[in-house]
């Protein structure tokens, strides 16, 4: 999940303006860019789809770290294509958080100084190639589940990049399954590098859904405007459900010794991943934060040139053009 | 060249910031193989249309969905107002005679 603990905006509108509002969402009503909204709802989106946005973007560094590294030309192609797909994808949620009256360049500002966040799990490092299997299998998995459910939420724009997103995801989950298949069918070495990456990885995709939010008065604003569509824990169950036969068939072993199949509930039981390292890893302290901020800043400022020069370029010929008319 | 900076977004505008000048929007249009007009798949930032087309081209199409793309302006999208849906789009619903099944034709005249 990359938009994680969003705080729902207190809203103080026309209490029948609301009601009519609520009423639209719960027939399934698409509300749209030019719709009366409640400033809450407009509010909770920017910070929800803005935040989901930069992951896409910060998200392509820790794979994009590997790129001059895959370990063959055609691995290389795979993934270079899966991080432009999620260039793409942060592309077009800008597009959705824009019709909301936030500008793009204000998005990319309150990234780069601090003030909106991007998904934890992006500032975990990747240390081996193993880790690219890893990150597509489970980050990607991840990102699924809570993305899947996403196509239905009550704003046009930001349903519609859903689905286009969800469209490409398979492709990354795949590719990072197929890269784990290889390399659990390797030489020893190479299954202990698949083994020690599903270690480092998988209670970090578990703290992808954030915390339980089951009493969150945020979590049921949100999930009665349909911005959130299930609760962390039933994504994080999902998720598990999901994966442990996957890892299971890879002959890999999942790191958590309290890990069981539940006959009664039909779910697994499983450890929950320690809730401080999530906080403080959201606070900045973790392994990769401050490289990550340094990276997007430095892209910032380095394209500057490549911005106000292009523009530069379009004013001069369009100029040009009125004069030759 | 300040004179041509994209309208300010309500609630926004960030005079001191890094990131200040915009490029202007386009809304991309795209006419899959089989499609049968352009349907709008959403917008990018492009200082002209040479490079909205070519930005459009790698945001939109990366797995062949389209054979045609148009961009254009957002600035000059002229688009009708939700608050007059009723006034704009009431006057066609009078008219039901505009469709065929308005129309009771017998069985045995066969098919029409
Ligand atoms: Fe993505
Ligand atoms: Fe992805």
């Amino acid at each position: 999940m990359y938009a994680q603990m969003i705080k729902s905006e207190a809203t103080q509108d026309d209490p029948e303006k609301l009601a009519a509002f609520q009423a639209r969402i719960d027939r399934g009503e698409k509300i749209e860019p030019k719709d009366w909204m409640p400033e809450g709802y407009r509010k909770t989106l920017i910070r929800q789809i803005g935040q989901h946005a930069h992951s896409e973007i910060v998200g392509q560094l820790p794979e994009g770290n590997w790129v001059t590294r895959a370990p063959t030309l055609e691995r290389k192609a795979i993934l270079l294509a899966k991080v432009q797909d999620e260039a793409g994808h942060g592309l077009y949620l800008y597009c959705a958080a824009e019709t909301l009256g936030v500008s793009r360049d204000e998005m990319t500002e309150m990234l780069l100084d601090g003030r909106m966040k991007y998904s934890s799990i992006f500032n975990y490092p990747t240390l081996t190639w193993a880790d690219m299997g890893a990150v597509g299998w489970l980050v990607d998995g991840a990102a699924i589940m809570n993305q899947v459910p996403l196509q239905r939420t009550s704003y046009g724009p930001y349903a519609r990049a859903m689905v286009r997103i969800c469209k490409e995801e398979s492709f990354h989950q795949r590719q990072g399954f197929d890269v784990m298949m290889k390399m659990c069918r390797g030489t020893d070495a190479q299954k202990r590098m698949a083994q020690d990456a599903l270690n480092r990885f998988w209670f970090p995709s578990l703290m992808m859904f954030g915390p339980s939010d089951k009493d969150s008065k945020h979590s049921a604003q949100s999930m009665a405007w349909k911005i959130k569509m299930n609760t962390n824990d039933e994504l994080r169950q999902k998720f598990v459900d999901q994966t442990v036969p996957q890892a299971e068939y890879l002959g890999l072993t999942v790191p958590d010794p309290d890990l069981r199949w539940n006959e009664e509930t039909g779910h697994y039981d499983f450890t929950e991943p320690d809730w401080s390292e999530f906080m403080d890893v959201l606070q900045g302290n973790g392994p990769c934060n401050r490289d990550r901020l340094e990276a997007r800043n430095k892209a910032w400022d380095d394209g500057a040139w490549v911005r106000e020069g292009l523009m530069a370029h379009a004013e001069k010929r369009r100029a040009a053009r009125v004069a030759a008319e | 060249m300040s004179n041509h900076a994209p309208a300010p977004y309500p609630g926004t505008g960030t005079p001191e910031g890094k990131a200040r000048r915009e490029w202007p929007l386009w809304e991309v249009f795209i006419r899959g193989q089989h499609g049968m007009s352009h349907r709008h798949v959403g917008s990018l930032h492009a200082p002209d249309a040479e490079l909205a087309m070519r930005n459009a081209r790698d945001v939109y199409t990366r797995r062949h969905e389209g054979v045609s793309i148009w961009v254009v302006p957002s600035a000059q999208i002229t688009a009708s107002a939700p608050s007059e849906k009723g006034p704009m789009f009431d006057p066609a619903d009078s008219k039901t005679y505009r469709h065929p099944t308005f129309f009771d034709i017998p069985d045995d005249v066969g098919a029409m």
